[in-house]
């Protein structure tokens, strides 16, 4: 091969990478959000599903418009953002939070909860109710952060297709719910409203997991399902944010097929309930306190 | 192809059984991971993994997310989630949405598979009720991968070999009996 022809022509495969690439730093530099730390397997799909839904015939297509048509920002967070969620997704995960975990939050007088990564907001829902039954709610906040605005203002609103109504009422039961899940929600056509009182001891914020600091000092932080997204350096320095959030003794709770194997601080927190990944922190390690 | 360092497996309807058969006749000494997508109704995978041990040669396991592709080891994905495999050859999971119905899907798993192993990976299509695995297939042949398909004929439920078939073709086409037979001859030092 003639040496001054550099490297072989990439194939068209290898210029996809080249054009995601592209496109992540464009974001980065252009609008401050930063994906170059997520697992690259998943991104890669998500990127190339905004092209199609975007009918951008190419990568390098959307990376022109991130560069210069400002409106375009909200759609690629909400397509590379996954606000997939469900009410009382893993039923005996919320059982064992409220068999295991409401007791020792009961003894505080305040209690602080942050639930980042909160998607349409189905999760603080779920806890919000579980709350009211064990009487804990007077005297919760819980904070609910996402970096996906347009999630949090249908997180806020609080209404979901009612199809899905059923599967999460069979959920709300086999996490010990004591009413029926009807009872926290107005049903109306194919829609379905979460009662609004709910929202009461909520705050939804905006907070970016990759480049914001410590959001608030809790006593239980929940992130189900957001670190999965997240390559190891990234998911330490989350977990490094969360370490230092939780008060002595808190509580942080993973998705159930999270693992902490690959994670520097996993010696930060010991096991609760290691098969619902429900984890404590330490004593050593605690930050604010 | 180049020598074969890894093989993924799909399937769906009367995947457990076919699972059973092929993983009795793969090879104790097989030196590769084999990562399996099967669709299932089920909310884990415990069962089926204690299951398929019964059966297996080798040791059968969840695949856990962040955790290194082990040679000699048969990974299953979990129920819920969508199974990738990074360029650096670990696992990694998703909940992003469905893709043609399914979460695991055979096409994600079979993508990103194709990419970390390029023309050293082989991947299997069973029989299956859908046409999950079709455009997976097709993208491990672009890599220059190798494509291994039940022949529809035999499959319990012919939906997925048959559209395997038709979007990608096969290098091999055969009855289930045969596959664990070819695999050991492909893969075996
Ligand atoms: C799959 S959802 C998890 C929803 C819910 N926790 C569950 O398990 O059902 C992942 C959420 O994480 C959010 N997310 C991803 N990266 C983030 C980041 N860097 N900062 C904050 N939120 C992020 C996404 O916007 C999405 O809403």
């Amino acid at each position: 091969m003639n040496k001054l022809a550099g490297k072989a022509p990439t194939s068209d495969v290898a210029l996809e990478d080249i054009e995601i690439e592209l496109f992540v730093r464009a974001l980065k530099l252009r609008h401050g959000y930063d994906f170059t730390q997520y697992a690259p397997a998943s991104l890669k799909r998500r990127v190339l599903q905004l092209a199609h839904a975007q009918q951008a015939d190419t990568v390098s297509a959307l990376t022109t418009r991130v560069l210069h048509d400002a409106e375009f920002l909200p759609v690629v967070l909400e397509g590379l953002s996954v606000p997939v969620s469900e009410m009382f997704r893993d039923p005996d995960v919320f059982r064992a939070l409220r068999e295991q975990v409401f007791p020792v939050l009961a003894s505080y007088p305040q209690i602080n909860i942050w639930q980042a990564g909160c998607a349409h907001g189905q999760e603080v829902y779920s806890l919000a109710i579980l709350l009211e039954e064990a009487g804990l709610y007077e005297r919760t906040q819980i904070y609910a952060t996402d970096f996906n605005e347009a999630a949090l203002r249908h997180a806020q609103e609080g209404i979901y297709p009612a199809r899905e109504a059923q599967l999460w009422s069979r959920n709300y039961l086999a996490a010990g719910g004591s009413h029926t899940l009807a009872d926290y929600y107005s049903a109306r056509y194919e829609l379905i409203k979460l009662d609004q009182r709910l929202r009461r001891n909520v705050t939804f914020a905006n907070h970016n997991l990759v480049t914001d600091e410590v959001f608030c000092e809790a006593h239980l932080v929940l992130c189900r399902n957001v670190l999965i997204y997240f390559s190891d350096p990234l998911q330490d320095r989350t977990l490094a944010l969360f370490r230092d959030s939780l008060v002595r003794g808190g509580f942080l709770c993973l998705g159930t097929r999270e693992s902490l194997d690959f994670a520097a601080s996993a010696g930060d927190f010991m096991p609760v309930d290691a098969a619902r990944r429900i984890y404590r922190l330490g004593p050593r390690s605690a930050g604010m306190d | 192809m180049a020598s074969p360092q890894a093989i993924v497996i799909g399937c769906s309807a009367g995947g457990l059984t076919a699972l059973e058969l092929l993983f009795a006749g793969l090879d104790a000494a097989l030196p590769l991971p084999v990562a399996v997508c099967c669709h299932t109704g089920a909310s884990t995978v415990d069962l089926m993994c204690e299951l398929l041990a019964h059966h297996a040669t080798l040791p059968v396991e969840e695949a856990r997310e962040r955790s290194p592709l082990r040679g000699g080891v048969i990974y299953i994905a979990p129920s819920g989630y969508h199974l990738l495999v990074e360029n650096n050859r670990r696992f990694s999971l998703s909940v992003d949405g469905r893709v043609s119905f399914a979460r695991p899907s055979i096409d994600v798993l079979f993508d990103s598979a194709a990419e970390a192993y390029r023309d050293t990976l082989i991947g299997v299509v069973l029989t299956g009720a859908n046409s999950d695995g079709a455009a997976g297939l097709a993208r491990i042949r672009e890599y220059g991968g190798m494509a291994v398909v039940q022949d529809p004929d035999d499959a319990e439920v012919p939906t997925m070999p048959a559209a395997a078939i038709a979007r990608a073709g096969a290098d091999h086409c055969l009855p289930l009996a045969d596959i664990a037979p070819l695999l050991n001859r492909l893969c075996l030092p």
